[in-house]
């Protein structure tokens, strides 16, 4: 249990902090189509009999890569391209899968997640992930920052904005497979969304935003765990359950008028 | 007077068309030029050139001696404020935090509440940017382009949808930043009437440069005003 709540703040951390990026960017289902893509890294993981995750983490990245430099190159619009990677990383897990046997507990742990199993070598790696992946948002936040609000005025400042995509790229494939063990590849876009959408009509200012982002994440994973501990029920599901109620809540209160114009 | 821009022979074709055809002209340091022509003249495929957003030119464009297809150094010395920027509404960032984007060193934080001030927008800097008006965006965006101290200032059609005060103050700051501060702007706009006012040095642009001089030469010249006015532009273009 102290493993998985470990494991699920650093996870909510990562999710909420890249995920602000991502929806800002008007890519909310990029963490979604990078799910489903490491869906074939899994799938192939498994058939391979080599750990699921590497694979996945191999297959995610990639695909995000080779799909957003397909989608600059031949200017396809964003939701076009999250689509194409959507879809042929369930077309080929889906095909692997039949190719193996069929569907298995392994799989179901992967698409519906399984905190609650986290070994102390996942919960080490998903620390220092997060260490790495923190650091680098430090250091690159103009950067970052910048080139989500515009890339144009971004370019002109001198910020390689193809560069700094690209490593947005990277990092959500990176966060969206090791997330994968939280929530599964089927609920993973609802860390990166919920959240921050939340957030959005909190915050003025960035940092305050990904700040109240990241607060909202984590109540959200701790709760759920606690929860679906307590009453045995599924803690992906309870998760994201508490995600969505933070929000409904939020929209009350915005309708109410008790929220300041944001 | 430094020479701080030479354009060369610019052109820029697309399949079909071509948006801008032997444009030649140079501008020193402290000039104030203003490029007037029609929608489609090429305004902002000239300003995307000289910005490195556009590579695909035959020509030459030199800032400070270089050629800017060797070095990008020359993007440190430039403020850019585009046309209208497209942000999302709810966009998560103050006043201060769009002013912040624009500075290349975290040890200049002090000019950040300087040059606000200099622009009036300082009781602003708390403020998320999508709640401001287009005007007081337009600053903004100007006090970004300015942090680094920029020695040039190239504005694409700036008060695009913006109110006439707004406009007015917006004129009175880019007049202090040429004559006190001697930055050099370069600016885009339909308006002549602003242009003879603030402009020392005047481009007609419709796809290729039918006046580089000083204000005085073309708005003295009443045939070449009405030739060169919106209007006959327009008729130009058509039959060009």
């Amino acid at each position: 249990m102290q493993r998985a709540i470990i494991a699920g703040i650093a996870i909510a951390i990562l999710c909420s902090t890249i995920g602000l990026f991502l929806v800002l960017r008007r890519y909310s289902l990029f963490g979604d189509a990078i799910a489903h893509s490491s869906f074939g890294g899994i799938a192939l993981g498994l058939m391979a009999g080599v750990y699921p995750l590497w694979t996945a983490y191999g297959v995610s990245i990639v695909s995000a890569l080779i799909i957003t430099r397909i989608k600059d190159k031949f200017n396809i619009s964003g939701d076009a391209s999250i689509a194409v990677l959507l879809s042929s990383g369930i077309a080929v897990g889906l095909v692997i899968i039949g190719l193996s046997g069929g569907f298995t507990i392994n799989i179901f742990s992967f698409l519906f997640g399984s905190i609650l199993l986290v070994s102390i070598n996942d919960t080490i790696l998903i620390l220092t992930l997060t260490g790495i992946i923190l650091i680098v948002i430090l250091l690159l936040y103009r950067q970052l920052l910048y080139s989500t609000f515009n890339e144009e005025q971004a370019k002109v400042s001198g910020i390689p904005v193809e560069k700094i995509n690209y490593l947005v790229v990277f990092m959500a494939g990176v966060i969206v497979v090791t997330s994968i063990q939280l929530v599964g590849v089927l609920l993973i876009s609802a860390l990166f969304v919920i959240p921050n959408v939340t957030a959005i009509m909190y915050g003025r200012g960035f940092k305050q935003t990904a700040l109240i982002s990241m607060g909202f994440s984590i109540f959200s994973v701790v709760a759920g765990i606690l929860i679906s501990y307590i009453f045995n029920i599924t803690p992906a599901g309870t998760i994201v359950l508490f995600a969505i109620g933070l929000f409904a809540c939020t929209i009350g209160i915005k309708s109410a008028g008790l929220l300041s114009k944001t | 007077m430094q020479l701080i821009v030479e354009i060369k022979n610019l052109t820029v074709e697309y399949p079909g068309v071509k948006a801008l055809e032997n444009v030649s002209f140079s501008v020193n340091q402290g000039d104030f030029l203003g490029i007037i022509g029609p929608n489609g003249a090429g305004k902002s495929t000239l300003f995307s050139c000289m910005l490195g957003l556009q590579t695909k030119y035959q020509g030459t464009i030199k800032f400070f001696g270089q050629d800017i297809k060797k070095s990008q150094h020359y993007l440190k010395e430039i403020g850019y404020v585009p046309q209208k920027p497209i942000f999302e509404k709810n966009f998560p960032a103050t006043v201060n935090d769009i002013v912040r984007m624009g500075l290349r060193k975290e040890s200049d934080e002090c000019k950040i509440d300087e040059i606000l001030q200099q622009l009036w927008i300082h009781e602003l800097r708390k403020r998320r940017i999508g709640e401001l008006s287009a005007g007081q965006q337009q600053r903004v965006f100007i006090a970004k382009a300015l942090v680094n101290n920029p020695k040039i200032l190239i504005l694409d059609e700036p008060v695009t949808g913006i109110d006439q005060q707004s406009i007015d103050l917006f004129y009175s700051i880019l007049t202090e930043l040429n004559s006190k501060q001697n930055i050099t702007i370069i600016w885009s706009s339909h308006d002549l009437d602003a242009v003879n006012q603030l402009a020392n040095h005047v481009a007609c642009l419709n796809r290729t440069l039918f006046f580089h001089g000083e204000s005085d030469d073309f708005f003295k010249n009443p045939e070449l005003v009405k030739q060169y006015s919106e209007s006959s532009m327009q008729e130009h273009m058509h039959n060009h």
